[in-house]
């Protein structure tokens, strides 16, 4: 990095170099950077206090401990999901093993609606299960198990595909090694293999994360809109912004992007501390 | 190594219950249409418009972002500029930000009293709630791929062969041309096929931008909410079957192109 930039032979010419930087900046400044300043203006239009007001509004922190507790249970879920997926794939060789990857990497090229979609025509009312369930009194659909499933599916890959490729760099030597010497599997899991891949466990965490509590068109498949009950943050702006109440739309969104922020920074801090995480994924 | 017979089952266990046999749900349910009822709700002259709207909007947009994503790419490797570390986390931010958010901004944004849709609404442009609408947001969902599966490839190329073809006279536009785009192909039509894909499918910031009318700027995710919220779930899974085809269609082309590459590396 610290190398000094030399003058290419063949390089393009400084114009061009300084036309490629300024479309860029441009194109980024209004895609991007435009429309986060645009929530923020949205938010404080009538000040600070009224912004306030919205986000702390019941309907609001309802849907902030819901948006929590469903990425509280689908987080962990594809962590364990994740690890094991990676530790059958990684660690040893079967056949199939290209297509059983691509089979995981499913829900990325499913379309978030039909996400949503899938589980209303398992567990709805005219479902398979769903009058089964009714009988017992248990409600997945337009309730909080549907919520969690459809986050479960649509950020399903993020941590096996994130381990999958630097589990397979490390290769297996340092597992053989500890279990030679006596070591039992679980042991030499905790030991051996969790530590060399916790910081890209962390990093597919924080992108599962944010796709957690960032999901809509699942989410809004399954949910019912319930106010106080069966609303997600993400919800809670669609349901603001369509009673036109702005500024609780611009706010509640602020929030959200405050979290996107939050993400990106702690993913910018990781790759630069351990530029492993990135290896070997593209995309 | 241990374990293998626990978490290979464990897996194939997590990904049928969660994945696969739903997703069979939609397939087996629209099967119940019988083949004149499949094809009158998937190919109905409003879902043909949707499909059209969807598979062209998310077209143009990944090509947008195929020329926007490598001059990125591009500047992220080869140029220092002030501000670039910040560029490079910003890129991410469409991952990053839920998209209903991304919605109501760009639909703010480019509305005929915002800040970009003013200047553009006197050039005589619509931008929200218009066709062009749904661009803008599909470029923005899309805008990490081409990006991140440039950057590495590029990262990786070795300049000496680009400093062999200066030295035998070659101009910078005929390395450009025949030295360094062949070798990014492969990795800019995998990022394509992932920012088309993935624009296909997108519900949450189109919703916002687009003013939603059947024939004209209905997208295909939408045309299926609305036939669910009618009851309609058998019309919703045909519609929901003919986007999860194209979604295996792509992919099979993204696997392809990537074994296509890789024969040609060393």
């Amino acid at each position: 990095m610290s190398a000094r930039p030399q003058p290419r032979t063949g390089a393009e010419p400084a114009w061009v170099k300084a036309t490629v930087l300024a479309l860029l900046l441009a194109f980024l400044a209004a895609m991007l950077v435009l429309p986060l300043v645009t929530v923020i203006a949205g938010a404080l239009r009538n000040g600070a206090g009224e912004a306030w007001a919205a986000v702390t509004h019941p309907d609001a922190v309802a849907a902030m401990r819901l948006t929590l507790l469903t990425a509280a249970i689908a987080v962990p879920f594809n962590v364990a999901f994740g690890v094991c997926a990676a530790w059958a794939i990684a660690k040893h060789d079967f056949p199939g093993k290209p297509f059983l990857i691509t089979l995981i990497d499913l829900p990325f090229s499913v379309s978030p609606v039909v996400a949503g979609l899938i589980y209303v025509l398992v567990f709805g009312a005219q479902g398979w299960f769903g009058p089964w369930l009714a009988e017992r009194g248990v409600q997945v659909i337009f309730a909080v198990p549907g919520i969690v499933l459809a986050t479960i599916f649509v950020t399903f890959p993020f941590v096996a595909r994130e381990l999958i490729p630097l589990m397979q760099e490390q290769g297996v030597d340092q597992e053989e090694a500890a279990l030679s010497l006596g070591a039992s599997g679980p042991l030499t899991f905790w030991r051996v293999t969790a530590p060399n891949i916790r910081w890209g466990l962390l990093y597919g965490v924080l992108l599962c994360n944010a796709r957690a509590m960032g999901e809509f068109g699942a989410v809004s498949v399954v949910s019912g809109h319930i106010r106080g009950l069966t609303n997600t943050l993400p919800l809670h702006v669609e349901i603001l912004y369509n009673e036109y109440d702005f500024v609780g739309a611009f706010a509640t969104a602020a929030l959200l992007c405050g979290l996107a922020v939050v993400t990106l920074a702690l993913k910018s801090a990781l790759e630069l501390a351990h530029p492993e995480v990135t290896r070997g994924h593209g995309l | 190594m241990p374990g293998f017979a626990l978490t290979l089952g464990v897996t194939l266990t997590v990904l049928s219950t969660v994945v696969l046999i739903p997703l069979s749900a939609v397939v087996i349910r629209s099967a119940g249409l019988g083949w004149e009822g499949f094809t009158a709700a998937a190919l109905s002259e409003r879902a043909l418009a949707a499909y059209r709207l969807s598979f062209g909007a998310a077209f143009v947009a990944a090509c947008v972002n195929g020329v926007f994503g490598l001059l990125t790419a591009w500047a992220l490797v080869r140029y220092r500029f002030p501000g670039k570390a910040l560029v490079n986390a910003v890129v991410d931010l469409p991952f990053a930000l839920p998209t209903a958010v991304a919605g109501v901004a760009l639909s703010a944004l480019y509305a005929e009293n915002g800040w970009l849709g003013a200047p553009l609404a006197d050039l005589g442009v619509r931008a929200a709630f218009s066709e062009l609408g749904v661009v803008i947001a599909l470029t923005f969902i899309g805008l990490p791929f081409i990006v991140r599966t440039v950057e590495p490839v590029l990262r990786d190329l070795s300049r000496e062969v680009e400093e062999a073809a200066a030295s035998l006279g070659a101009r910078w536009t005929q390395i450009l041309v025949r030295v360094i785009w062949p070798a990014l192909l492969p990795a800019w039509l995998t990022g394509f096929a992932l920012a088309f894909a993935r624009g296909v499918g997108e519900y949450g910031s189109v919703i916002f931008i687009s003013s939603n009318l059947p024939f004209s700027t209905e997208i295909a995710p939408l045309l299926i909410v609305i036939q669910l919220e009618q009851y309609e779930y058998g019309a919703a899974a045909a519609i929901a079957v003919v986007m999860l085809a194209v979604s295996f269609l792509m992919l099979l082309v993204i696997n392809g192109v990537q074994a296509w590459s890789r024969r040609y590396e060393g």
